[in-house]
């Protein structure tokens, strides 16, 4: 190969570079573009849906495959002035309040809570970022708590208001921690509000007094210091409209994948 | 040379309609599909085997360092240790670097977005599979497995394999009517991509998916745990780099423009010698 062919090729392989690279970002900013990209999520839940059935378990592990160091992530101790004062009082004062599109409002103890039909998996954490970590949770089964309160037929959602602000710079009111869930997902029989981990009290950089765990999504989905059970028919309206505190900030509300 | 005024140009068709396609295709999907994955890589630069992350632990990690006053970017990969300063860990132009395992150039969006470059990969992984699944289709029924990619068992020879890499080594290129079909390096190459790495892709993809776990347990157990399978994927896509690099240069050396037009037109150009036919 001559000198000056070589020189092409490789003047002409970097122009391609550089014009590839800004022009996947200038795509990566441009709102019809990461709305087309967006579909992507419909479809992979579609696909998922379609493949899985809805009481499909997540597979659960022995004690012996317990992590001992599972990480934390997101909030790990509110600062929500409400939130330090219940952690004070070892959350005696703490209801936890199942409402919306419900015909029997409640607010319920945590001995009540407790009381309720529980569930124990040792399941795997999967966190977006890409690790994973295995523990043990104890918790009332969502659905169960849902039939006392009874749904109303119009529910579509369930949404978990928390008790954190994970970002208190947000100027729109949306910088507390939410998440909702589907009524397939929450009528799993292994999605529950979790009050022990690893057969202890669960601690309050993992949730406490309640955490969900949805099982067959990743971290995000698993929202913490649940305050609030709220029923829903559309998602608008809450936060940012998306559906959670991520998914307000571009990540996907379906994160089964 | 005399030899070469005898030589005679002759284009025949070398590549069928849903190759070229599917070819370009794949280009383009698996770019964006490796960038963005380095941006996905980014957010946890570590990587393990078996079900669970073991943080203390990772058999690879790219990591940014204070050694002394100095930030330094250290790769580290099972006991061995690299200074990978500029490239991994502790990247970009002096004065303005920044802490993340892959650098800004190699990853989709060049800055820091978990949350652009999933939605990214996951639109891209769906064109992938798409064009992947309509290339096998092909493939199968229209004959292009069997007639083109299948080593003949005379190419499978020990003698005749060994003839071809000597050959390879000294970048000697078929010529005449062995130029019309894939010799056996090629054969066994583009068979590990197109039967081995890219499926495995999408198999230890879908194998991080907490969703697809529940509806196939079993995939995510063969490859012996979700974060030996985000291992796995990894390894399979820097093996998809290596065979580029490595097609990328065979392609300049053997003939660019006729490599390229063949993949676009179709058309191929063999140089005949001395035929008189």
């Amino acid at each position: 190969m001559t000198l000056d062919r070589r020189r092409w090729l490789s003047a002409a392989g970097a122009a391609l570079g550089s014009a590839w690279l800004a022009g996947c970002d200038r795509l990566a900013t441009n709102s019809t573009f990461t709305g087309v990209l967006r579909v992507a999520e419909r479809w992979t839940k579609g696909a998922q849906r379609l493949v899985t059935d809805r009481n499909a378990l997540a597979r659960e592990f022995s004690r012996a495959e317990i992590s001992r160091d599972f990480r934390a992530n997101g909030t790990l101790r509110p600062q929500d002035p409400e939130y330090v004062a219940l952690v004070a009082e070892n959350f005696a004062g703490y209801r936890l309040v199942i409402d919306g599109l419900v015909e029997q409002p409640l607010a319920l103890t945590l001995a009540e809570v407790r009381a309720a039909p529980a569930r124990t998996q040792v399941t795997r954490h999967d966190c977006v970022e890409g690790w994973s970590s295995i523990g043990e949770w104890t918790g009332a089964r969502l659905s169960a708590l849902l039939d006392r309160a009874r749904l109303k037929p119009e529910a579509r959602y369930i949404v978990l208001h928390c008790a954190d602000t994970l970002d208190p710079y947000a100027t729109d009111g949306a910088g507390r921690y939410y998440e909702s869930i589907d009524l397939v997902d929450a009528y799993h029989p292994q999605t529950i509000l979790a009050y022990a981990m690893n057969g202890a009290t669960l601690p309050v950089r993992h949730g406490a007094p309640l955490r969900l765990r949805v099982e067959r999504q990743l971290g995000y989905k698993h929202a913490k210091y649940v305050m609030r059970v709220e029923a829903v028919a559309s998602l608008e309206g809450i936060g940012r409209g998306q559906g959670g505190f991520w998914p307000d900030r571009g990540y996907e509300w379906y994160a089964g994948i | 040379m005399a030899g070469d005024e005898m030589a005679r140009k002759e284009l025949v068709r070398r590549h069928s309609g849903v190759v070229r396609l599917t070819h370009w295709v794949n280009v383009v999907a698996m770019l964006v599909l490796l960038m963005s994955g380095l941006q996905i890589f980014n957010a946890h630069p570590a990587l393990y085997w078996g079900h669970a992350s073991t943080f203390a632990d990772p058999w690879l990690s790219v990591r940014k360092v204070e050694i002394g006053d100095q930030p330094r970017g250290i790769t580290a990969i099972g006991s061995l240790t690299l200074d990978t300063t500029g490239l991994l860990g502790w990247s970009g132009p002096e004065g303005r670097r920044e802490q993340r395992a892959f650098p800004s150039w190699s990853t989709i969006p060049s800055w820091r977005d978990l949350a652009i470059g999933r939605r990214w990969h996951f639109f891209f992984a769906w064109v992938f599979v798409a064009n992947l699944a309509l290339y096998w289709a092909w493939s199968l029924a229209g004959g292009h497995l069997r007639r083109d990619l299948l080593p003949t068992r005379a190419q499978l020879r020990p003698d005749h394999l060994a003839h071809e890499i000597a050959a390879h080594a000294r970048l000697r290129f078929a010529k005449g009517d062995a130029a019309r079909t894939y010799n056996v390096i090629q054969k066994l190459a583009y068979l590990s991509v197109v039967a081995v790495l890219l499926p495995l892709m999408v198999a230890t993809g879908l194998s991080m998916s907490p969703g697809f776990n529940a509806t196939v347990p079993g995939l995510v157990d063969l490859f012996g745990g979700r974060q030996s399978a985000r291992t796995i994927h990894f390894l399979a896509a820097s093996g998809l780099v290596l065979f580029v690099a490595v097609h990328l240069a065979l392609v300049v050396l053997s003939g660019p423009w006729n490599g390229v037009r063949s993949m676009i037109t179709g058309r191929y150009a063999i140089v005949r010698e001395g035929d008189r036919s």
